[in-house]
């Protein structure tokens, strides 16, 4: 039982450190980063309540591994593609789209 | 007339069958349809600017009188089955249910009786007879196949509206033949002034309508049914004798009628309405539409017969009416204008009629009046029609309508002199043309209303009393009937006698119109003479001596519309059980006859044809009564100022203030305040990611505390 409550803390704080990453920085690979870090602390939890919850949480981990692998190949293209355009990762820098 | 005709048997039966009405009506829409097909492709041609299609121009010549001749000769197979049959109660053909709407349950159904084969007959003869005259008259214009697809057009709507068997069915027609009157009123629409005749006579109608409209929803408020058969069958056990309510209805009635047959103070609009072609003016704006008013007064009559002050209302002012109009008309230099102010002036004869319970009396001056007017103005037709070639010929631009640049055409246009002689005989009430007969009759009910033998010389209105009131309308029927055989004679005189005005050159261009328009003015003008002898009333003395021209036995008007006014006999005997018998003298007949003798000889002896000069040369009246009856008592002026005037400035005012200021203010407030709350949302885009994120974040921790607590 104390296992359980230390792995669901410990996806908590990573989750909330990578929410806290994503509002604060600024630099794109960084972000990427802290969403990474949402993703994989969301894993723990699922592998964490797998056993009583049944084996569907540790199969849903797997697909999450593949869905942010696919992600970070496109993702990482992208904040290349704007590396060149603008010689910045800076997001700060990006708002075109805005009205 | 007042004799109440005993129900034989116990139950009525019918023995009438009809051939076919329904296609009576339906044939002039048919002819509509493909007259409208062929001006559409004429009109598709001219946009592509190739050469018109010629069937296009060729068809509606045969097609428009055609299919009028079909429905002039079922027509007057129903009338023969119907004079040959027992018809004890009106004949209604039911067609399909058109109006199911709650209690309002009206029927597409057609109304045979009396009354409306009789009108029928009017609107099909006449009408036929103006579409062949409209072949001759208006072939070689560009919009011949619009113009007459309008004309079949109209003749469709006025059968609905004579046949139609309830209230909603008539002004259905009602509306129709406004619309086609607007329609060829401003055939011409690319001349302004034509365009705006037929504006003005659209809006005045509207007026009219509203008071039909009015009369309409009073009735059905009370009876719960507007089809004519239960309406005339429940009014007298309804409504009491000369109540407010059944005083209101007549009213409002009456402002219908007034509107559509041009009575004051609507009368307005059918002088402009000369506008229109010639035939138009001759079909629509003399014989038939305008004539719309008289019929639904006639078809009320129960209504009317318990209304008596109302019904004193109408005779009083279709008297003014007569007599202002035909002051009018005495001064009037344009041909056609000389016709339309007689028009109203005759139309006002009608209505005194009507109003004073002589509804055969209205009836017989309503056809007599459809003959000898559209005979006259398909004669005015001939005349500009032969002054329009003489005049083009030169490139005169000199008024072909007005009768100074006329003079002595009896030699150059024969057969229209004649014609018009006939009518004009006729309209001047000279024994024993047409005009006699009916004018005579209309004048008469007015005397033996004075002598107290009318269920209106009981009533007070005003403060003055019915019989009071009837001599008034007799003196001053008589003064316009004078007036009438004056400008009748004075047109006449000026347009056929004397020396010619049109010049020199134009002269020799001055001919005999085609046998197209011939033949129609030939059997109007025939028609004229002969129309009054359907009712010769052997009873009346010095009529009588005419009984043996009498067509279909004396007085055969009288006895075939009896079925159709036993309803007003019902309510007055009824009411008036007391009323004393009617009685002719002999001094009115003698009266009548020598007006329209004096006022003929009056412009004979005292207009000089041969003084005359032309429009040019000519002055207009400098005198001031004079010219107060030529600018027709200004009351175009006086309207002008008085109604148009403010609701123009009303209007500016509505469009400077409310419009702009209230309505465009809240409707561009509408739009500025979600222009405005766009810019404040926009804020919240601010394009950076991270702002973006916490709001999420945000979102996500207040649904999730939605949750939690």
């Amino acid at each position: 039982m104390l296992t359980l409550n230390i792995a669901l803390a410990l996806s908590a704080i990573l989750f909330v450190i990578g929410v806290a990453g994503v509002i604060v920085r600024r630099n794109a690979i960084i972000l990427f980063m802290c969403i990474e870090l949402m993703l994989n602390a969301v894993n723990l939890a699922f592998v964490a309540l797998s056993p009583y919850a049944g084996i569907q949480g540790q199969v849903f981990v797997f697909f999450v591994i593949a869905v942010a692998a696919a992600e970070a190949a496109v993702g990482l293209a992208i904040i290349i593609s704007v590396f060149r355009h603008a010689e910045s990762v800076d997001i700060k820098n990006f708002s075109l789209l805005r009205w | 007339m007042l004799v109440l005709q005993e129900v034989a048997g116990a139950v009525p039966h019918n023995s009438f069958e009809p051939i076919l009405p329904g296609l009576i009506v339906l044939l002039p829409l048919i002819g509509f349809v493909i007259n409208g097909i062929a001006s559409l492709v004429a009109v598709r041609d001219t946009s592509r600017e190739r050469a018109v299609s010629p069937w296009t121009q060729r068809l509606p010549s045969i097609v428009a009188p055609g299919v009028m001749l079909v429905a002039f000769i079922l027509a007057v197979m129903n009338f023969f089955r119907m004079a040959g049959a027992e018809l004890h109660e009106p004949l209604v053909v039911h067609y399909w249910s058109w109006l199911p709407a709650g209690d309002l349950q009206v029927d597409a159904a057609l109304q045979l009786d009396p009354l409306s084969i009789l009108m029928t007959l009017i609107i099909t003869g006449v009408g036929m007879l103006i579409h062949v005259f409209s072949v001759g008259y208006m072939r070689a214009d560009p919009g011949y196949p619009r113009y007459m697809a309008y004309l079949n057009l109209f003749v469709f709507f006025m059968l609905v509206l004579v046949l139609g068997a309830s209230f909603p069915l008539m002004f259905v027609g009602w509306e129709g033949v406004g619309l086609c009157s607007y329609l060829l009123i401003g055939f011409w629409f690319a001349d302004r002034a034509n365009a705006d005749a037929g504006k003005k006579a659209f809006i005045v109608n509207r007026i009219g309508d509203f008071g039909f409209l009015m009369a309409m929803m009073i009735l059905f408020a009370n009876l719960g049914t507007l089809t004519f058969g239960a309406v005339f069958a429940e009014a007298p056990v309804v409504f009491a004798y000369s109540g407010p309510v059944i005083t209101a209805i007549c009213l409002f009635l009456l402002l219908g009628a007034a509107g559509k047959s041009a009575q004051i103070p609507l009368y307005v609009w059918l002088p402009d309405a000369m506008a229109g072609p010639t035939p138009v003016s001759a079909l629509i704006h003399a014989a038939t539409m305008v004539t719309a008013g008289v019929y639904m007064v006639v078809r009320s009559a129960t209504l009317f017969a318990l209304a008596p002050s109302a019904s004193l209302t109408v005779a009083i002012v279709g008297t003014l009416t007569a007599v202002f109009a035909a002051t009018i008309a005495l001064k009037q230099w344009d041909i056609k204008k000389v016709l339309a102010y007689s028009t109203v002036s005759q139309l006002g004869f009608m209505f005194a009629a009507v109003g004073m319970g002589a509804y055969v009396a209205g009836v017989f001056h309503l056809m007599t009046h459809a003959f000898f007017k559209a005979c006259l103005f398909l004669g005015a037709g001939a005349v500009i029609h032969a002054m329009h070639e003489g005049l083009h010929a030169t490139h005169s631009h000199a008024d072909a309508q007005d009768m100074r640049n006329m003079g002595g055409l009896r030699r150059y246009l024969p057969v229209t002199f004649f014609a018009m002689a006939a009518a004009t005989l006729a309209i001047a009430g000279i024994p024993p043309f047409a005009g006699f007969f009916s004018k005579d009759e209309v004048i008469g009910a007015a005397w033996i209303g004075a002598g107290g033998a009318s269920p209106l010389s009981e009533v007070t209105l005003l403060g003055i009393a019915g019989s009071t009131w009837m001599t008034f309308i007799g003196v001053m029927l008589s003064a316009a009937a004078f007036m009438t055989a004056f400008y009748m004679g004075r047109m006449m005189l000026y347009t056929f006698f004397g020396p010619n005005r049109t010049g020199e050159a134009e002269r020799s261009h001055l001919h005999e119109v085609g046998w197209s328009m011939k033949i129609p003015l030939i059997a109007l003008g025939l028609l004229s003479v002969i129309g009054g002898w359907i009712n010769i009333d052997p009873h009346v003395p010095i009529v009588e001596w005419f009984t043996p021209l009498a067509i279909g036995g004396p007085a055969a008007l009288h006895d075939w519309l009896h079925p159709v006014l036993v309803g007003p006999e019902a309510v007055i005997a009824a009411n008036l059980p007391n009323l004393p018998e009617p009685h002719h003298a002999a001094w009115g007949i003698l009266l009548a006859i020598a007006i329209g003798v004096a006022g003929l000889l009056t412009a004979w002896l005292f207009l000089k044809p041969d003084r005359l000069g032309t429009a040019e040369a000519e002055p207009n009246y400098t005198d001031t009564p004079g010219r107060l009856l030529y600018n027709k008592w200004y009351v175009d002026e006086i309207y002008g100022k008085v109604i148009i005037g403010p609701f123009q400035a009303l209007s500016r005012g509505f469009s400077s203030i409310v419009d702009r200021w209230i309505v465009d203010g809240l409707v561009d407030g509408a739009g500025r305040l979600m222009h405005g709350l766009g810019r404040l949302g926009g804020l919240t885009q601010t394009g950076q990611l991270n702002t973006y994120a916490f709001i999420l974040v945000l979102g996500v921790l207040v649904v999730l505390g939605a949750f939690a607590f």
